[in-house]
């Protein structure tokens, strides 16, 4: 079966949606990040999806899932690159993606991560920051 | 108003919806219609493939390319399958009887310009949407 890759950049993973999303793959994208998250203590989530050409309500609840059971598993997600006429039609589908943090780009998306990764580590076993 | 061209897409599996939002995509672009509208007719195509395919047991769209007075995109998802008890419930935001949102039906309806829903018990149902320019 195709797979969605998911790449690991220091404490971060990272996800370029790039394929025609049929929901047995966005079913498998989000196990397969939750695993990822647990195996490799990552701290943040960065999903790309400015390639995709509508999110509706199945895709729509597939990443408001990882964002909850990523923070569930102590990493902060955000969601980047969505088309303005995705966002427009979105809204009006009734989907407002709460939970979700989102970005325009990878740079602000990359930017918000890492601030929010530092913020939320404290107390002990913190990471150096 | 005439019907210019006529197709007929089967949708029995997740991979038809894809070919459905494919190949809607590639008629309301022909058609001109704009970036946004698309979108929206594309968006609530995949809501409607996916009722048919999971609700209905699959079934079948039909795409219509509109020609007349206006310029129009109109496509009827049927199914064979058990039909909607009660629609007004169903496209109510948040009635879900699987595992989605419930925003399928609603949020369809809400996202095109014209939106039909003829549905019998134990016979099946026939959802018929069109976007005009």
């Amino acid at each position: 079966m195709e797979k969605i890759p998911i790449l690991r950049m220091g404490d971060l993973l990272l996800v370029t949606i790039q394929v025609d999303m049929h929901d047995r793959l966005a079913m498998a994208l989000q196990e397969d990040l939750t695993q990822m998250i647990s195996d490799t203590e990552a701290r943040g989530v960065l999903i790309d999806i400015s390639s995709l050409d509508i999110v509706d309500s199945f895709i729509g609840r597939m990443l408001a899932n990882i964002a909850a059971m990523s923070r569930v598993l102590d990493a902060e997600t955000v969601v980047v690159g969505m088309r303005p006429s995705v966002a427009i039609t979105l809204v009006e589908l009734g989907l407002s993606l709460t939970g979700v943090r989102t970005a325009l780009n990878v740079d602000a998306g990359m930017d918000l991560l890492k601030s929010a990764v530092r913020g939320s580590s404290n107390g002990y076993g913190s990471r150096l920051h | 108003m005439a019907v210019v061209s006529t197709e007929k897409i089967p949708i029995n599996a997740e991979i038809d919806v894809v070919a459905v939002r494919r190949r809607v995509r590639e008629l309301s672009a022909k058609l001109g219609f704009s970036l946004v509208d698309q979108t929206k007719t594309v968006t609530a195509a995949s809501e409607l493939a996916r009722n048919t395919m999971i609700h209905g047991g699959g079934g079948q769209m039909f795409l219509e390319a509109l020609n007349g007075p206006r310029t129009g995109l109109r496509l009827i998802f049927e199914d064979t399958g058990p039909g909607i008890p009660d629609v007004e419930l169903a496209l109510r935001d948040g009635f879900t009887t699987g595992s989605g949102l419930g925003l399928g039906l609603g949020g369809a309806k809400r996202l095109m310009s014209d939106f039909e829903i003829s549905t019998r018990v134990g016979q099946g149902t026939r959802i018929t949407i069109t976007r005009w320019k």
